[in-house]
């Protein structure tokens, strides 16, 4: 089906049912139970699970399939806010003009940078691609705030333009279907939401990701692995990688100002904090955490830190006291002293510690550890693919 | 002309931090191999020694006096320090005064032993892995190191003031001959600058005189062979590792009175740092003092308002545009040996 094979199918159609099920998934504690805290299924929330999803199946395209690390991706997600955000101002909410220069201008961006960039390899490429994110940041700062509105952010104001916006709606929409919109069910004790904004966001990154199983399987996607797997042996062959991982960069990239657009549309606002080198490292954490070079893995990745960071930020001391009050006092006291440091607002170090364990154990990510389970059941195929190597 | 050496002086200073953090990061990579994302976290926890010590030394404890009032009328609480009641109130309260250089003295076994477990614990193991891991591994280790940093200190930037001495500023014309006020510059910044020299003349130092940083030289140049020849680089090559840690832990304690430090300041500082090796080429020890004096230099005379008129935002990007024009023309750096990190 779709032209893949039977496993990528299968992948494909699993992945079609969680995010269009999500909201059912992701709420699966009643209202107001103790457990609520844990349900992920409202729309701001799942829109971010999708759209860092989207972000990272580009990142995977260039790191998990060349081996280039680049340090600066956030660079081209911010830059497709930017654009995105324009697009209101100067048109109409209409969010289809904005994706589109979002996704054009992430692009260009991407084949500068990408052609300067990718003249070294190694770490000599992490340091160009953080030299010119980090350039990009400091300029919307300064220079740029005309474009950027510095400090302050870029947004839509009632003296704009709008040259399109005639008696639309004043709110980010899809030919009149408003982002915002949400309707709610209610079954019982449970409550679910679904938001126009989640829905579209989920269908652009199902697209997204079967565009990402086309390329992984396609021999595009074969050179790439070459050039991971041995650079050396490509060059003696008489092939120019230099065309090959160009393409995959701006790919990426476009994933990236792709991303950067959907975020501007369920919230028109555009920072220039996006571009920060610290959200690049946020995007490697995802794909590394989730299995880097694996087609599901980006998305498991960027679902599992966007839950940490909202989820887990969000239980303090009170909520621990709660769950071990069956715990005598003393031993009460001390397990929650223990543990506090790594809830609430200690949820980074959560995170920190939980990324180098994956680097060290299990440099395959969460994937590589699901399939190693697997086999200890006895269920899995008795060989494990061979864990994915960054070329240097 | 006074305007131009203020900003060299300017330069220098930050030079100085952006060389000592350089020089550390190359003295592991050229003897381990190892890219060290953790090493501004390393500067971090030094600035932080320097917190920790003044605080330990201002642990005081309150007594009454009901003779007193404070402006509220109630009667004034006094705080004694326990060193001015130990130490008598000379060599006590000169104690409290020179908490941050007294921390260099603090802050060597620590840095030492922090760079020994993360050697022998952590990066012990990542030799043989590719760099990709080195970097992503060293940089979840920095995220947890200023975790921890953030629960025991807080959020906000912590005050440590120079001893009262170097508090304020000195007149730096009168003394190369120009005119009074011409270049005031603030007496700390000249110490830290001193500082860093006689830090990166010890280092070097050490390398070229003694046997042991002879040894190490030439297991730089040749791991194998001195394997061979019967020596255990890896003990040496651990130490080496801690002297490292060291020399980006004394940077940071300086550093508190310029910038009160706060739990990011590494980060901050890393990617700067990391330009540093790569400008002065992977591996090259001189290269990293160099380049780190170079761009800080660079850098306080782009931020001048004649430069910044002529080219608005220079100042902001000029290291980085420094770094992608050297890495794109000269990909082993200023002084890069022939053969490290090449494609």
């Amino acid at each position: 089906m779709f032209g893949l094979e039977r496993k990528d199918t299968t992948l494909f159609l699993v992945v079609i049912a969680m995010t269009m099920l999500a909201p059912f998934l992701l709420n699966p504690f009643p209202q107001g139970s103790a457990m609520a805290q844990f349900n992920a299924g409202y729309p701001d929330l799942m829109q971010r699970f999708v759209i860092f999803g989207i972000f990272a199946i580009g990142f995977n395209i260039l790191f998990g399939l060349t081996g280039y690390l680049s340090f600066g991706h956030a660079a081209f997600l911010g830059v497709g806010s930017y654009a995105a955000v324009w697009m209101f101002k100067l048109l109409s909410y209409n969010i289809v003009p904005a994706l589109i220069l979002s996704v054009i201008v992430a692009s260009l961006f991407a084949l500068v940078i990408g052609y300067v960039s990718l003249r070294r390899s190694g770490i000599y490429f992490s340091i160009l691609t953080l030299a010119f994110a980090q350039m990009s940041f400091a300029l919307a700062y300064s220079v740029f705030t005309p474009l950027t509105n510095g400090e302050t952010g870029l947004q839509v104001y009632t003296s704009d333009p709008q040259y399109l916006l005639g008696n639309g709606p004043n709110v980010t929409h899809l030919f009149g279907l408003e982002m915002r919109s949400t309707t709610t069910l209610h079954l019982g004790n449970w409550s679910f939401d679904f938001g126009v904004g989640y829905y579209f966001c989920a269908i652009i990154m199902l697209i997204s990701f079967y565009v990402a199983i086309r390329i992984f399987r396609s021999p595009f996607g074969m050179m790439l692995r070459a050039i991971k797997s041995n650079q050396t042996r490509m060059n003696y062959t008489g092939l120019n990688k230099r065309p090959y991982t160009l393409a995959a960069f701006v790919i990426s990239g476009m994933y990236a100002g792709l991303a950067g657009g959907l975020l501007a549309c369920m919230d028109p606002l555009a920072g220039a904090e996006r571009m920060q080198w610290t959200a690049s490292g946020e995007v490697v954490i995802m794909t590394i955490l989730g299995g880097a070079g694996t087609l599901i893995g980006p998305i498991l990745g960027a679902g599992f830190i966007k839950y940490f960071e909202n989820i887990f930020s969000k239980i303090n001391d009170g909520v621990l006291h709660s769950w071990f009050s069956w715990l005598p006092d003393g031993i009460e006291n001390f397990v929650v002293k223990v543990l506090a440091p790594f809830f609430g607002e200690g949820w980074s170090l959560s995170m920190g510690l939980m990324f180098m364990l994956v680097v060290i154990f299990l440099p395959g990510g969460l994937v590589e550890g699901g399939r190693r389970i697997g086999a200890m059941f006895g269920r899995g195929k008795a060989d494990p693919a061979p864990a994915p190597k960054p070329a240097e | 002309m006074d305007a131009l050496i203020l900003q060299f002086l300017n330069g220098l200073d930050k030079g100085s931090a952006y060389a000592l953090i350089a020089l550390g990061l190359t003295l592991i990579f050229g003897t381990l191999g190892v890219v060290n994302f953790a090493h501004g976290a390393l500067f971090m926890i030094g600035a932080f020694c320097a917190v920790t010590l003044s605080k330990i030394f201002a642990l005081s404890h309150t007594t009454i006096d009901p003779e007193k009032l404070d402006f509220l009328g109630n009667p004034a609480k006094i705080q004694s320090p326990y060193l001015v009641e130990w130490f008598g109130p000379n060599v006590g309260a000169a104690m409290i005064d020179w908490a941050v250089p007294l921390a260099i003295l603090f802050a060597i076994p620590v840095m030492i032993a922090i760079g020994f477990i993360m050697e022998r614990g952590l990066i012990k193991h990542f030799y043989k892995r590719p760099h990709a891991d080195q970097i992503l591994v060293t940089f979840g280790l920095a995220i947890v190191l200023q975790e921890v940093i953030k629960y025991f200190y807080g959020a906000n930037p912590i005050p440590t003031p120079a001893p009262e001495m170097f508090r304020g500023s000195i007149d730096f014309g009168v003394l190369i001959g120009f005119d009074p006020n011409a270049i005031i510059y603030p007496a700390w910044r000249l110490v830290y600058f001193l500082f860093s020299c006689l830090i990166i003349a010890a280092v070097f130092a050490f390398l070229q005189f003694t046997t042991f940083g002879m040894v190490v030289r030439a297991g730089m140049a040749d791991r194998e062979t001195v394997g061979i020849l019967g020596i255990d680089i890896d003990k040496r090559f651990t130490i080496m590792f801690g002297i490292a840690a060291a020399v980006a832990g004394l940077a940071g304690v300086m550093y508190t009175p310029i910038n009160s430090p706060n739990y990011h300041m590494g980060m901050d500082f890393l990617v700067l740092s990391f330009v540093v090796v790569v400008v002065g080429g992977m591996g090259s020890l001189p290269g990293a003092v160099l380049s780190g004096f170079l761009l800080g230099i660079v850098q306080s005379f782009a931020s001048m308002n004649e430069v910044k008129s002529l080219l608005p935002g220079i100042d902001q990007i000029i290291i980085y545009l420094i770094a992608i024009i050297v890495i794109l023309t000269r990909p082993r750096g200023l002084m890069g040996r022939k053969g490290v990190m090449e494609e």
